[in-house]
């Protein structure tokens, strides 16, 4: 018999703490099997940030760096910068990357930083307990809209990808989602060229990935599921936004 | 012929691999914790898994290795 399927070697033994249902355990194993697909754990360094994965340093086996909430790609530039030779990723929710972290994100996409970002968005803050998030969707129920999010009040969601599209300098952007199967297979080869970009020198190369939020949605693993699919999906449509090695003439 | 293997005590009881196998050979144990306290998965019927890794692939813990 062969091992069809089995834990990567780029996540650690430690018990991941994120809730039941939370797709946070898809995401790390998607970015371990990457690692361990192109071989670079030995070489790589992630930068960890606020909010439901500050722990991530304990799950990946490469080298991590806590960074302060939403720095993080102004510490994963500053290390790739300093060991250009070292492959370095931000794993980053969206309470992180789309709020606080709003300018070094934009930046480091503009001046093309050779990093890989991986943007968690599961529309809510869920580490603080729930509330509303710049990516919560219109009329979504949090803590902090409990009539549901009012857009004449709070404004629209931030959709990252189509945003930093609009720039010249990002190399390729795009949003998987870990909903189902099929999704999750997506999501995974979308990371691995996110990784593969930074190897060949192409870029900043964005992964938003739609994930769940059982406890805070107030819903059951399988159901949050569902509702990436029926409210989710439709808000944050998937799909490459922005891939200069397949545009004309570059 | 395939065989998957749980390590039980990472099992948080979240059910996403019982919804994606499609043969439904997943279910929660009934009357059985694991050491965080949670009902864990188990297979009903190792000899009918075909070895499709879906609900490896969809375990947010890891917990599932699949041979074939």
């Amino acid at each position: 018999m062969k091992t069809v399927f089995q834990k990567p070697k780029a996540l650690t033994d430690a018990p991941l703490h994120y809730c039941p249902g939370c797709t946070h355990g898809i995401i790390h194993r998607l970015v371990a099997e990457a690692i361990d697909a192109l071989g670079i754990e030995g070489n790589t360094v992630g930068v960890a940030p606020v909010g439901c994965a500050v722990m991530a340093y304990d799950y990946f086996s490469c080298d991590m760096v806590e960074a302060a909430h939403g720095r993080a790609p102004a510490v994963a530039t500053g290390l790739k910068r300093a060991m250009p030779e070292n492959i370095i990723f931000t794993y980053q929710g969206d309470g992180d990357l789309a709020s606080i972290g709003m300018a070094e994100t934009v930046h480091a996409a503009t001046r093309n930083e050779n990093i890989t970002v991986i943007f968690v968005n599961n529309a809510i803050y869920g580490m603080t307990g729930g509330q509303m998030a710049p990516t919560s969707l219109p009329g979504q129920v949090t803590q902090t809209s409990p009539y549901g999010r009012d857009v004449k009040h709070c404004g629209y969601p931030v959709k990252v990808c189509e945003m930093l599209a609009q720039l010249e300098g990002p190399e390729y952007l795009a949003r998987v989602a870990v909903n189902n199967v099929k999704n999750v297979l997506s999501a995974k080869k979308a990371i691995q060229k996110a990784f593969e970009n930074q190897i060949a020198g192409k870029g900043f190369s964005l992964v938003e990935v739609i994930s769940a939020c059982p406890t805070n949605w107030g819903m059951t693993p399988q159901k949050a599921l569902e509702w990436i699919d029926e409210k989710m999906i439709p808000y944050y449509p998937l799909g490459v936004y922005k891939d200069r090695s397949k545009e004309a003439g570059v | 012929m395939a065989k998957i293997t749980f390590s039980t005590d990472l099992c948080k009881g979240c059910g996403l691999c019982v919804a994606a196998c499609p043969k439904g050979l997943i279910v929660l144990a009934k009357g059985k914790l694991n050491k965080k306290g949670h009902a864990p998965a188990e297979i009903t019927d190792q000899a009918a898994c075909i070895g499709c890794a879906f609900c490896a692939t969809m375990c947010p813990d890891c917990v599932i290795t699949v041979e074939k």
